[in-house]
């Protein structure tokens, strides 16, 4: 009992001393990819003003190198940065394996942030047992792009378009006789509806129980209208991020885009700035709601300084104003649901020919459902969304049996 | 038991101690000097020592190891766990490891033999054709692929193939339009766009050619040195002999760079099975593209380890990758081995 005690005294008396005492040594790295650097260049500064005691340094590695980078820093237990960003595709993978810090537990506090989070991207960062490990720092709300010239050239009316699958499929065989393609990757549609129609709260590919759902209607739906629209020659088999991507949105040979509302930014920036005033943004066809990439902030479990990381990531992620300065520098979509009052959000876009697109994505990110990551979502994206769909779009395999032996090779590997 | 000094076992090992002190000290001394001559040479060759302990000896029995374990890198070291052959067993009844390993051994060869086949004769033209000058020229052009940045390569080709605005599918519908090859090339602009890398049929090929283009100069290079090597007198014997042109080439100088067509071979062979940047650029990283047609066992091993952060089950996929290419390479040596290394001579 005299133990206790003493080192309760001692402990309180550390605190004491080390609270009297500013704390030079206050100083955190952040490691993540561009264009968070452009981000931190000017937000280090502010954050600077209100907390002068903690210096932030920052490390920036391209997308993919940085999560390998991570992995290995989370192996060895060292090298991590004090406060890592993570892509929501890797945030399943990684937050329930332990290395991350429980932001939920005091010191941290995370919980109290919780309503003002957009629900979907709160619920991506909460490990399986239900703590908070990643504080989402930007969101992607689905919306489809589209060329307002060529829509026109045929009349359409994009509401009724979006109404439901049909009618846009209907849209691109209209286009199909003007040589336009409807969408470079039908791709794109399978992975959307994988990622939209599904219940609050299931995983991705497994249920609560870990149970598989990729032969479920879900994947069949999702598939059989992806192989519709390839299979009518509706869609340029174009991947994304290559040349051919860009030409089609410079030429206007590709009528629509599903993506995140960060693709505005890249589109409007270098892809296709020639174009600006010719797109529109509406919501996805048939009524799904649904969202494309997001990033988190974490603090890794061997961060000697992690208190000051969590101050760091409560000024970016909590405060309105770096989430709208994100919004405005980098088109990165913010994540907490009190900014969409903001003046920011009414401002037309010229590049979506003066169109009031935030208020579009604001909408669309508030009504995402929330899809809890699972352990084997890697692996599943790989066999399930890469492997199974480019088989049954490319080498027309069936579906049923395609999801059969994706499903047969996932369970092998998900033990 | 209490050790007393009566204690017959306590005083044994003291006894001769105290006996022999003068003598041994004088021992010690030469010991030393003999310790010193001794660790000299290692001390010297330590560098290495170190290097390959590190960053070979090491890696090596710690993937063995790990092969054993189940262990996902980003729950951090003290994870694993023990899984006995689980890994191998899953390993060798995994579709895509097997899918993997054949897209190798097609690769491995349909990108390895063209290489050898365009290698010599360019090489026995290049030495007994030209002039040096020009031989040399020749060479050093025919070597830039081999030390040109393979992702680059990879990406230009990638841009190469590319289904619609590819400059191969637009070569191929021009000449198709050339009144000569119309015949026989009418079916290309019905075909069109022809998607190099997004169909499983194509994959393999495309990614073949690109290997091929990048390692013959390498080749090349090797077959030249090899030809160099034969000696003029034998050649001007066959010719008094009546050997005409071809025979020279058959019968004096291929059978003379043997050696030198077993050590290509041997690289290529080893070369080829660990093949991953080609296949995984061309594929834009999409595990292994349509129907993991350009899966190699090496990409998938990658694919396992840092994408699904299996890092047990893919060191147990690079043991076996690693006896595949041990047998290979084996089966080359027994088969051509003896004549291949000079063994005959």
């Amino acid at each position: 009992m005299k133990h206790i005690f003493t080192a309760g005294v001692l402990a309180s008396a550390l605190t004491t001393v080390m609270a009297a005492v500013p704390a030079y040594a206050q100083e955190i790295r952040v490691d993540g990819f561009p264009p968070f650097d452009t981000h931190f260049d000017k937000q280090v500064p502010i954050f600077n003003e209100t907390s002068p005691d903690i210096t932030v340094t920052y490390q920036m590695n391209s997308h993919g190198d940085h999560h390998k980078l991570l992995t290995t820093n989370l192996a060895t237990q060292s090298g991590a940065g004090d406060v890592v960003i993570v892509d929501v595709s890797f945030i399943g993978a990684f937050i329930n394996e332990g290395g991350f810090v429980n932001l939920s537990e005091a010191p941290y506090g995370a919980e109290e942030f919780k309503d003002g989070f957009v629900p979907y991207a709160w619920s991506q960062g909460q490990g399986a047992d239900g703590n908070q490990y990643g504080m989402p720092i930007d969101i992607g709300p689905g919306v489809m792009y589209y060329r307002r010239d060529v829509l026109d050239s045929v009349g359409g009316d994009i509401d009724a378009i979006i109404s439901d699958w049909e009618a846009y499929i209907d849209y691109g065989r209209q286009l199909k006789e003007q040589g336009v393609y409807l969408i470079a990757d039908a791709g794109d549609v399978a992975r959307i509806l994988v990622r939209t129609t599904l219940e609050d709260g299931e995983g991705l590919f497994f249920d609560a129980e870990g149970n598989s759902l990729v032969t479920s209607d879900r994947f069949v739906n999702a598939f059989t209208l992806a192989k519709q629209i390839r299979d009518e020659g509706l869609d340029a088999q174009i991947g994304a991020w290559t040349g051919e991507w860009y030409d089609g949105f410079k030429n206007g040979t590709v009528a629509t885009q599903l993506s995140g509302a960060w693709l505005l930014g890249h589109m409007q920036n270098w892809m296709a700035p020639d174009t600006a005033g010719l797109w529109g943004a509406s919501n996805l066809p048939g009524g799904i709601f649904g969202s494309w990439g997001g990033s988190f902030l974490a603090i890794p479990a061997q961060s000697e300084n992690p208190e000051a990381a969590w101050e760091f990531i409560k000024y970016l992620t909590t405060e309105q104003g770096p989430q709208i300065d994100s919004l405005r520098d980098l088109g990165a979509f913010p994540v907490l649901t009190s900014t969409y009052g903001d003046p920011a959000f009414d401002e037309p876009i010229d590049f979506l020919a003066g169109q009031q697109a935030r208020q579009l994505f604001a909408e669309v990110a508030q009504r995402v459902p929330a899809v809890t990551p699972m352990d084997g979502d890697l692996i599943a994206e790989d066999v399930v969304m890469n492997g199974a769909l480019a088989e049954v779009l490319n080498d027309g395999k069936d579906i049923m049996e395609a999801l059969q032996d994706a499903e047969r090779l996932l369970l092998r590997r998900v033990r | 038991m209490a050790i007393t000094p009566h204690d017959p076992v306590g005083q044994s090992p003291h006894g001769p101690e105290t006996a022999s002190e003068k003598p041994r000290r004088v021992r010690g001394h030469a010991a030393r000097r003999r310790w010193i001559k001794t660790l000299t040479p290692w001390l010297f060759i330590s560098p290495f020592i170190i290097i390959f302990s590190v960053f070979t000896a090491f890696p090596l029995v710690f993937s063995g190891y790990l092969s054993f374990q189940e262990w996902n890198p980003v729950a951090g070291l003290s994870s694993m766990e023990f899984v006995g052959w689980d890994n191998y067993a899953l390993a060798l009844d995994d579709p895509w490891m097997w899918k993997s390993l054949y897209n190798t051994a097609w690769l491995a060869i349909v990108s390895g033999i063209p290489q050898h086949l365009i290698a010599i004769p360019v090489a026995y033209l290049l030495v007994t054709a030209v002039r040096s000058g020009v031989r040399q020229f020749y060479t050093a052009t025919f070597f830039v692929p081999f030390i040109t940045s393979t992702v680059a390569i990879s990406l230009i080709f990638y841009t190469i193939y590319s289904g619609n605005s590819g400059i191969l599918n637009q070569w191929l519908v021009a000449i198709s339009k050339w009144p000569v090859f119309s015949s026989f090339l009418g079916w290309v602009e019905e075909a069109m766009p022809i998607r190099w890398l997004n169909s499983s049929d194509l994959i393999k090929p495309s990614i073949a050619f690109v290997v091929i283009w990048k390692y013959t100069g390498f080749n090349i290079v090797i077959y030249s040195a090899g030809f160099l090597t034969v000696s003029k007198d034998l050649y001007d014997a066959a010719k008094v002999d009546g050997c005409n042109a071809w025979q020279q080439f058959w019968n004096i100088a291929l059978p003379m760079i043997r050696p030198f067509a077993f050590f290509a071979v041997t690289l290529t062979i080893i070369g080829n099975l660990q093949m991953f940047e080609e296949p995984f650029v061309l594929t834009s990283g999409n595990s292994g593209g349509v129907g993991q047609s350009g899966l190699t066992a090496s990409y998938y091993l990658y694919l396992v380890g840092w994408e699904w952060l299996e890092m047990g089950a893919a060191a147990a996929i690079s043991w076996v990758l690693f006896l595949f290419i041990a047998i290979v390479t084996a089966v080359h040596f027994y088969f051509n081995g003896k004549k291949g290394l000079g063994g005959d001579r």
